[in-house]
């Protein structure tokens, strides 16, 4: 027999108490672990939803258009030359304008389209001009992107639900595009709607809206100098998920008259039904400018979170736009016409 | 549940506490909403509006722990399962802790002690009331949920106030209803279950022994 080593004396012995209590513990310890991971992987689950994407992957506008001199941005953020039209406010974050949008095309959270819009296809895209012009046409957004020099446009943009960016755009007045279409007398206003496809926007597949989404602003509106066709954001091609190839911008209204991904073009002698206002009549209207005074029956509009700013701000008429556009309202009472 | 200290090989059962890890698990696993949404503050993963998404989901945890604590009894009818009935108070606190902090984030975060906006919102904005109501029909209950309570009020009357966790959870899914904005799954979703647990509380009490103790 091999030498075993010396044993321990028996004074060392665990007592036979402790030793099953010490083996009690480590199994309570270990369902104590495992009901805590139980439960809050469940409640992780459950309530908190998934970070928004890493990788901020916006399409160089190079590639869509290869002459465009891209306005340049300085490293504030400020554009090296402002136009008119431009608020000198601090831009809202890249990434945070490029993950925080209300698509519901690609899902209802704020994160869903930067996740999801990558199904769109946005090559080849035409652009339907119907109704009430002289020259009905289809036109291809490559041709529409040759007609127009781009300008940038640093703008306000209010959400109906209170929050607000400092977005800068590129693109062209919409007004450009509508006096080449040569709209007839009839037309009184211009309608917009965009893609129905529910392979490529599968959040079409549920009637949380009307699909396909459609928007629509009076003629004079749809004139201003402030009304932008939109193709471009922070000097690079939109992205999908905020409505590539192209969308509406009208910066002293609520965010969802910006229809985006439009395919169609129709000027009208009605007004068009505008898809939240027919989801929601009592929230949601034609005209939504931008109002403190008037509140969604279900929240206040007199304040709004700048994105990106921890004090909450107050909400200016026509988010600060009035005296460009207050005129257009003049014989008008805004608060009926919300 | 003999009392009695048995040596089996899993060790010695101590008298009252059969399973001595379930209490602890919950109360660790409570925390997790809370310490991950820390984490994630912290590494700057709440999106582009992170007070609207603590607000949101310090709410939805509430209204979780709440609805879990109205499942424990009727599990125990149900399935005879007892070891729902000791975990219920905790369950409860867990819901009025992360409903009081929901409140401490709309008023300090995301309205900054603006007591006029706040007071105004919860006058004139239907869906701030009802979660304000919700809210101040927690407090007594977090208040008398000790067995020290129970005493003092008789388990009858106890029961009785206690009856009101389930207004405070109508409320809570009145809040979140008029809350979003037209995507009602997630809030319809809760409002079913507690309708369905309303509705087999309702039948447990039409059909309890006439003539006994209640």
């Amino acid at each position: 027999m091999r030498d075993l080593p010396p044993e321990p004396p028996s004074s060392e012995i665990t007592p036979e108490s402790v030793y099953l209590n010490r083996r009690e513990f480590m199994k309570n310890g270990a369902l104590t672990l495992g009901t805590a991971a139980v439960v809050g992987g469940s409640l992780t689950w459950l309530v908190s939803k998934s970070p928004p994407p890493d990788t901020v992957e916006t399409p160089p506008l190079a590639g869509v258009l290869p002459q465009t001199e891209v306005p340049v941005l300085s490293e504030s953020g400020a554009a090296a030359v402002s136009g008119a039209y431009d608020t000198d406010e601090a831009l809202t974050s890249e990434r945070d304008v490029v993950t925080y949008n209300n698509f519901y095309e690609y899902g209802v959270e704020k994160g869903d389209p930067a996740r999801n819009a990558h199904t769109l296809q946005t090559r080849p895209w035409t652009i339907s001009v119907e109704g009430e012009v002289a020259k009905p046409q289809t036109i291809d957004i490559d041709t529409l992107l040759t007609w127009f020099p781009l300008e940038q446009r640093i703008y306000r943009m209010r959400c109906v639900e209170a929050w607000s960016m400092v977005i800068p755009w590129l693109g062209f007045p919409l007004g450009d595009l509508i006096r080449r279409l040569e709209p007839t007398g009839n037309a009184k206003f211009i309608e917009f709607t965009t893609l129905l496809n529910s392979e490529q926007m599968p959040g079409q597949r549920f009637p949380i809206l009307k699909w396909p989404y459609i928007e629509g602003l009076r003629l004079d509106e749809a004139m201003h100098p402030l009304t932008l066709i939109a193709i471009g954001v922070y000097g690079n091609a939109l992205p999908n998920q905020m409505g590539a190839p192209l969308r509406l911008v009208v910066p002293w209204k609520y965010g969802f008259k910006g229809v985006k991904s439009i395919v169609k073009i129709r000027f009208t002698e009605t007004q068009p039904d505008n898809t939240w206002a027919v989801a929601a009549p009592r929230e949601y209207g034609f005209y939504a400018n931008v109002n403190p005074e008037v509140s969604h029956p279900r929240w206040s509009q007199a304040t709004e979170r700048r994105i990106g700013e921890f004090q909450r701000r107050s909400t200016l008429p026509f988010n600060g736009y009035a005296d460009q556009v207050a005129g257009l309202y003049s014989d008008m009472d805004i608060r009926k016409n919300f | 549940m003999i009392a009695a200290a048995a040596t089996t090989p899993g060790g010695t059962r101590r008298r009252g506490e059969p399973r001595p890890w379930l209490k602890p698990g919950i109360f660790l696993g409570g925390l997790a909403p809370l310490a991950q949404l820390a984490l994630r503050a912290g590494q700057g993963e709440l999106g582009a509006n992170p007070i609207a998404q603590i607000e949101n989901e310090l709410g939805l945890t509430a209204l979780v722990f709440l609805i879990a604590s109205l499942v424990c009894t009727p599990a125990r009818r149900l399935f005879g399962w007892t070891w729902t009935v000791p975990i219920r108070r905790e369950l409860g606190l867990f819901a009025f802790f992360y409903a009081a902090l929901h409140f401490a984030c709309y008023m300090v975060l995301d309205q900054f002690f603006d007591w006029g906006a706040i007071v105004a919102d919860i006058a004139q904005r239907p869906f701030i009331t009802v979660g304000m109501a919700a809210l101040v029909l927690m407090v007594p209950l977090a208040i008398t949920s000790t067995t020290g309570w129970v005493r003092r009020l008789g388990f009858r009357r106890w029961s009785r106030i206690h009856q009101l966790v389930y207004l405070a959870g109508g409320l809570a899914v009145l809040h979140f209803v008029w809350r979003v904005k037209i995507d009602l799954s997630q809030p319809l979703t809760y409002a079913g279950i507690l309708a369905l647990l309303l509705v087999i509380r309702a039948v447990f009490w039409f059909r309890r022994p006439r003539g006994a103790q209640r």
